[in-house]
């Protein structure tokens, strides 16, 4: 019990993740199924920012001789390649530990392909509303059945 | 003959990088373009220059190995790098070679299809579909991937509603394609974060390195894999997970189902080589359990059940459709043997399918354009109404099928040697039996257009209405390439299974 209260983080990415997954295959109505993926899509933007935490770690930011040498970034760019050489790295040089931002970064990326499906996606309802007069599945599915019927000569 | 060092030095240095960011540019351009025409030659100066840079590529892989660019100067493996190794250059020209076919072909076909304001954006979203399914193939960065994926994926959607002009079942089948194809990719995400947090990197290389000091590692690794099997599945069409596919390669504007069905899950099936051989290694008991059971499984019960499918459908894109995801289990079959010979025959399948089912849809494309028909039944007479396009299309179908002189009939038999090799006796009576399947549902069409009179039209019999050079050219270069793997003219054919056994060597000796 203990675990899934210490590393709740993990319990909500799942909740999140199945809640969203569910309503995608669930719903028959074509506005609630994006709204479901998107969920499905936060749960993963959640997982990445939780893997890049360091227990007690800093932001990765240099507040002392910001800028004065090279040397003083350095903790910054090994922190961004990899995540457990950095906290030894860190923690030997200046006694901070930094948290690792790279996951951050990827996920910036993720939430913007993301952005971008939503938006295909909704044009694609929008356009379907159109055709259609409908955004529920079983409807579309009935028209499409009725249009077979009568062929395609036109 | 030394055709390598007609390539200026630049091109072959800077050459992976070139054939990603110059089509992802122009993409940029051809949307803002005001003609058509001009969107047209622009895209196919892109894709006629990316092929060139693709086959400069592969004969400088061939002289000296395999190459990592290091993208703006960031060694790997903290910075992306680009590799152009034996496994990947092939699938690079394939794909850059389809790129150029299509264009060609889609002259015509867009000016059918497509409405005439969206033809500029048409061309820029297939620029953009072209750079990510390159992007995908090049990287050796398993977050870019992902990024390359999307890129690719999103513009396809976009193409696949463009078919609504002529059908409007496009919009659902682009809308599921949507919904299918993200739900993939974030599978595919969710598994590289596990991925990361196994290794801390994102560097393929490294993680090979990584994960096999740590012996195939934790629990997370295997929840990585499994997720990016699922993933990498969705995109590639494998057989539970392909219900998005007849859709949307029936309803998809004909030059976007030809460009589909030869490089978009040709380009995914390649990602899932490179990850559960090079990344992830069969010798990890895990991977070893997945690939024998569940990959091999899939891949049988795939070719059976999509080669009934496909017997039992009345428009013939659908048909080629449920096709195509009964040769992914050809394919799948050949991962699953894990052997030398059947990693071989698998790679071999996926360039020769790309190349038949290419030839196929552009002569369906072609029959819809000057007759407007895709039902099997107004297939009777086409043999003379269209005796070129038609015979194009036979020679792609017997290919399909697996008729001696054809390159279907190389890449099965190597497939079925293969698996009798390992003792998998039951898998080659699997082969022979859907190879009876395919006769069935291609020789339908066929009887039909060969033995079949010419409809009425009007009162009086169909004329002789054969389709336009531009049309014509793409399908017989297909088609004569076909013939050429099967029966080894100008050495087609070696050189197909050579590249086939080196991206095999590359795989096996990769790992620890």
């Amino acid at each position: 019990m203990s675990i899934i209260f210490e590393q709740y983080n993990y319990a909500i990415v799942i909740i999140l993740m199945m809640t969203g997954l569910y309503v995608v295959f669930a719903s028959r109505n074509l506005i609630k199924k994006l709204v479901g993926l998107s969920i499905f899509q936060t749960s993963v933007f959640l997982l990445y920012i939780t893997i890049g935490k360091v227990s007690g770690g800093q932001p990765p930011i240099i507040v002392e001789s910001h800028g004065a040498d090279h040397a003083s970034l350095e903790p910054v760019l090994v922190a961004a390649a990899n995540a457990k050489d950095a906290v030894a790295h860190a923690a030997s040089k200046s006694d901070v530990l930094y948290s690792n931002p790279l996951p951050h970064v990827l996920i910036l990326t993720a939430i913007v392909v993301g952005v971008a499906t939503l938006a295909i996606g909704l044009a694609l309802v929008v356009r379907i509303r159109e055709t259609y007069g409908t955004i529920e599945e079983d409807e579309i599915e009935a028209l499409d059945y009725q249009y077979n019927l009568e062929g395609t000569a036109d | 003959m030394d055709v390598l060092s007609l390539f200026p030095a630049w091109l072959l240095e800077h050459g992976a990088a070139f054939a990603i960011v110059l089509p992802l540019l122009m993409g940029a351009i051809t949307a803002i373009l005001p003609s058509r025409t001009l969107a047209w030659w622009t895209a196919f100066i892109v894709t006629l220059v990316v092929t060139v840079t693709s086959f400069g590529l592969v004969l400088n892989m061939l002289s000296e190995g395999a190459t990592i660019y290091s993208m703006g100067g960031w060694d790997p493996p903290h910075g992306i790098s680009l590799v152009v190794d034996a496994l990947s250059a092939p699938v690079l020209l394939l794909i850059s070679a389809m790129a150029v076919l299509t264009v060609v072909y889609g002259m015509p076909a867009t000016v059918a299809e497509v409405e005439p304001k969206k033809r500029a954006p048409f061309y820029a979203a297939f620029l953009i579909c072209f750079a990510g399914l390159m992007g995908m193939v090049v990287t050796g960065d398993a977050f870019n991937v992902f990024v390359f994926l999307e890129v690719s994926s999103i513009s396809t959607y976009a193409l696949v509603a463009m078919g609504s002009a002529r059908d409007r079942r496009a919009l659902t089948a682009s809308y599921n394609y949507l919904i299918m194809g993200s739900i993939g990719a974030t599978f595919f995400v969710i598994g590289l974060g596990f991925l990361y947090m196994e290794t801390g990197t994102l560097n393929m290389a490294d993680m090979a390195r990584i994960l096999a000091d740590l012996d195939g590692g934790s629990r997370v690794a295997k929840v990585a894999f499994g997720f990016i099997i699922v993933g990498l599945g969705l995109k590639l069409a494998m057989f539970p997970l392909h219900t998005w596919l007849p859709g949307a390669y029936a309803y998809a504007p004909s030059m976007m189902t030809i460009f589909l069905a030869s490089t978009a899950t040709k380009a995914a099936l390649y990602l899932l080589l490179r990850f559960s051989f090079t990344i992830f290694d069969p010798s990890f008991d895990y991977v070893g359990v997945l690939m024998k059971y569940l990959l091999v499984g899939v891949g049988i019960v795939g070719m059976i059940f999509a080669s009934l499918q496909a017997i039992f459908q009345t428009d013939v894109r659908r048909t080629l459709a449920f096709s195509s995801v009964a040769q992914v289990g050809y394919m799948l079959l050949g991962v699953g043997l894990a052997t030398a010979a059947g990693l071989a025959a698998g790679y071999l399948h996926l360039l020769n399918h790309a190349i038949i089912k290419g030839g196929l849809f552009l002569a369906l494309g072609a029959f819809w354009y000057r007759f407007g028909i895709t039902r099997i039944d107004d297939f009777e007479g086409l043999s003379k109404t269209m005796p070129l396009t038609m015979a194009a299309f036979t020679v792609s179908a017997l290919s399909l099928i697996g008729v001696p002189f054809t390159a279907g009939f190389v890449s099965k038999v190597n497939l079925a040697t293969a698996a009798a090799d390992k003792g998998w006796w039951w898998a080659v009576g699997v082969i022979v039996v859907t190879s009876v399947l395919a006769i069935i549902y291609m020789g339908r069409i066929l009887l039909l257009a060969y033995f079949g009179d010419a409809p009425e039209i009007d009162g009086e019999k169909a004329k002789r209405n054969e389709a336009p050079l531009m049309m014509l050219v793409p399908m017989w270069v297909l088609a004569i390439m076909s013939i050429a793997i099967g029966s080894n003219i100008f050495n087609l054919g070696d050189n197909f299974v050579g590249a086939a056994e080196a991206a095999a060597r590359l795989l096996l000796g990769g790992g620890a």
